[in-house]
């Protein structure tokens, strides 16, 4: 693949795996093993089958009408909120679980933004009947305390980051810090396409689903299998890396990726990284992040969890740098409007991650038969809160 | 001049003394902005025989609750790598014993690598520990500006690095091997256990070329001479740290180093 990784874990200037001596083994192990298994017979009939029995795939790509109307072009939407647990983060935790098996781990732990990959992490951990840790922002914790409940429904152990901005970013140091205190017997299944190499290829595999199915589906419904244009909402970017996956090489086919704005994008309330960050090393790899000239992360905002990141994946900074894909932001704002707009004209909640793609629509130009695809990567149950609470419902 | 011509002043120390070498590691800037070189000069005075200076970075993912919490405050503090480079500039007038600089990866590389080698080597450091740096990109990006400068890059070991991997980290190094005392945060606790030893007992028995000196989880004088019968020193870093973190902190230093090395 022309945009895939190279040999060192590098894309372009981006990647590779930027961690101390204590977590080497472990990347190192994973480096090894992750092709040889994800790669052989008996794991792609198992991850097959549980995508399609347990998850529920393929998802459905509806033909959303009224959106069509609105904008003016065939919209499609890609149903990963129709998922399992809520989300396309379901089908990567399907995926590193099954490795984490064949690895003969016996302890998972996650971080979670959102809690969507908290809930997927503890979903296959119940699945298999492994113990299960997932690290939460305590910030997090309470503006998504029901995905909290859900998780230790589930059997997980949820554990507060308390430092810092008290957020993804912090749940992703502990949960980096356990695994240094844990590395014989516990896989990290990281939830985005983010962390040292071979986490963003691995992930994005995982996710490529996808973009996969999304060929397939548009060719049957409108015999063409590439679109105009496919959306999705980026925070570390798996969703996105999944939509963009298998039109990377279609060069026809424009990718937009988009970031939360949070209340704009020069407020100091941010979340836009390739807008306000640049080129450095965040969660062991290099990437583009926000950060201070002195080289300090800094802390993010964004009404959505999950996309409330400081960094994105090291794929999606090389499809910035080098222009494949273009990368555009939304406010909170503008992405609950869009979100109120989706459910009154195709009866669908959408996550309010979900939302930021969703808003960007209002600022594209249509021809009129351009066919658009865009990742509804969750429900909206777990943000109702944060939606009535808005709308004052 | 090149420099490569010249040992440091680390390894001047590691030729003249081979054993109970004593190194403190604390954060600049914690707990007052302006005490790096009065913390550095007292802690010469007490018989310490190297030191390492902690740049503060906000996600400090190798360190424990301890230096989190110095490295936070350090950065409320308004420590910075430039302002930490201003307060060195005397560093060479006050304190003679071997000073390196530790932190991560990112600071180092928005103040950009080879201007923060010159600027290491213009104040008199002798040496980087950098724990997120690897050595791919260390070798393939970084190493010439190191070796231009006389600095030594100093590479980590757990009881988990392979044989191999030793071996390539002891040719990479031209002052001592940082040996992790166990795979952990910092801060931990050294449980000297059989396993424990073994892994001490086999690297001993590599006969590298670069002394050997134990951090992690040495807190009392007991994990330290523990440590010293296998390396030929000990790096004490958490336990200083929450010295720091108490009143007139300074007057204590010596009686510090009394308790970890009577």
């Amino acid at each position: 693949m022309k945009y895939g990784v190279n040999e060192q874990g590098y894309y372009g200037d981006f990647g590779g795996a930027y961690i101390p001596e204590m977590l080497y083994p472990n990347v190192e192990e994973l480096r090894q093993q992750y092709l040889p298994i994800i790669n052989s017979d008996g794991f792609k009939l198992e991850f097959e089958q549980l995508l399609k029995d347990y998850v529920g795939r393929p998802s459905p790509l509806y033909y959303a009408k009224r959106y069509s109307e609105k904008y003016g072009a065939n919209i499609f939407f890609k149903r990963e909120d129709l998922n399992h647990t809520g989300s396309h983060k379901i089908n990567n935790a399907i995926g590193q679980i099954l490795l984490a098996k064949r690895l003969g781990k016996k302890r998972i732990i996650a971080e979670t933004g959102a809690g969507q990959h908290g809930v997927a992490t503890a979903t296959v951990c119940a699945l298999m009947g492994i113990e299960c840790v997932v690290y939460m922002g305590e910030i997090d914790m309470a503006r998504q305390a029901p995905n909290v409940a859900r998780m230790k429904m589930l059997g997980a152990k949820v554990v507060p980051a308390t430092s810092g901005s008290k957020t993804l970013k912090d749940a992703t140091n502990e949960a980096l810090r356990d695994w240094i205190g844990n590395p014989v017997d516990t896989h990290y299944i990281i939830g985005s396409v983010v962390g040292p190499y071979p986490y963003p290829d691995m992930v994005a595999r995982f996710q490529s689903i996808i973009s996969l199915e999304t060929k397939r589906q548009l060719l049957e419904q409108t015999g063409k299998e590439l679109p105009e244009y496919a959306l999705a909402c980026v925070g570390g970017g798996s969703n996105a890396m999944g939509m963009f996956y298998h039109f990377l090489d279609d060069e026809s086919v424009k990718l937009i990726a988009v970031e939360a704005a949070g209340k704009g994008v020069d407020s100091g309330h941010s979340a836009a990284t390739t807008f306000l960050g640049r080129e450095g090393v965040l969660h062991g790899s290099r990437t583009i992040l926000m950060q201070t000239d002195d080289g300090q992360v800094v802390e993010p905002y964004s009404v959505s969890a999950g996309l409330d990141y400081p960094g994105i994946g090291p794929q999606h900074a090389h499809l910035y740098k080098i222009n494949r894909a273009q990368y555009v932001n939304a406010t909170d704002d503008e992405a609950l409007q869009a979100g109120l707009l989706c459910c009154q004209l195709e009866g669908i909640i959408p996550a309010i991650e979900t939302s930021h793609a969703l808003a960007h629509l209002e600022k594209m130009k249509f021809n009129s038969d351009d066919n658009v695809v865009i990742c509804i990567s969750g429900r909206g149950d777990k943000d109702l809160d944060t939606y009535i609470k808005y709308f004052g419902y | 001049m090149d420099y490569r011509l010249n040992m440091n002043r680390l390894n001047q120390l590691f030729s003249r003394k081979k054993n109970n070498l004593l190194s403190i590691y604390y954060t600049a800037g914690y707990p007052e902005l302006n005490t790096t070189l009065d913390i550095a000069e007292a802690l010469e005075k007490a018989g310490a025989d190297f030191l390492e200076i902690g740049f503060p970075y906000s996600d400090p993912v190798a360190d424990g609750p301890t230096i989190q919490h110095s490295s936070e405050k350090a950065l409320e503090n308004g420590m910075t790598l430039s302002r930490l480079f201003e307060q060195l500039a005397d560093l060479r007038k006050r304190v003679s014993i071997p000073i390196l600089l530790m932190g991560y990866a990112n600071p180092m590389i928005q103040y950009g690598v080879e201007r923060f080698c010159k600027k290491a080597a213009d104040v008199g450091v002798d040496g980087v520990i950098v724990p997120d740096l690897p050595m791919y990109e260390y070798e393939t990006l970084y190493a010439d500006y190191f070796k231009a400068n006389n600095l030594s890059n100093i590479f980590l070991v757990t009881p988990q690095t392979s044989e191999e991997r030793i071996r390539k980290i002891d040719e990479l190094t031209n002052s001592f091997i940082y040996l992790l005392s166990s795979s952990s945060i910092t801060g931990g606790n050294l449980n000297v256990s059989v396993n424990i030893e073994d892994y001490y007992k086999r690297v001993k028995a590599m006969e590298l070329k670069n002394p050997a000196i134990i951090g992690f989880g040495i807190t009392d004088s007991k994990s330290f001479s523990k440590a010293c019968e296998y390396a030929a020193g000990a790096i004490v870093g958490s336990a200083f740290v929450k010295l720091l973190g108490t009143e007139e902190y300074l007057e204590k230093i010596p009686g510090f180093v009394q308790s970890i090395r009577p």
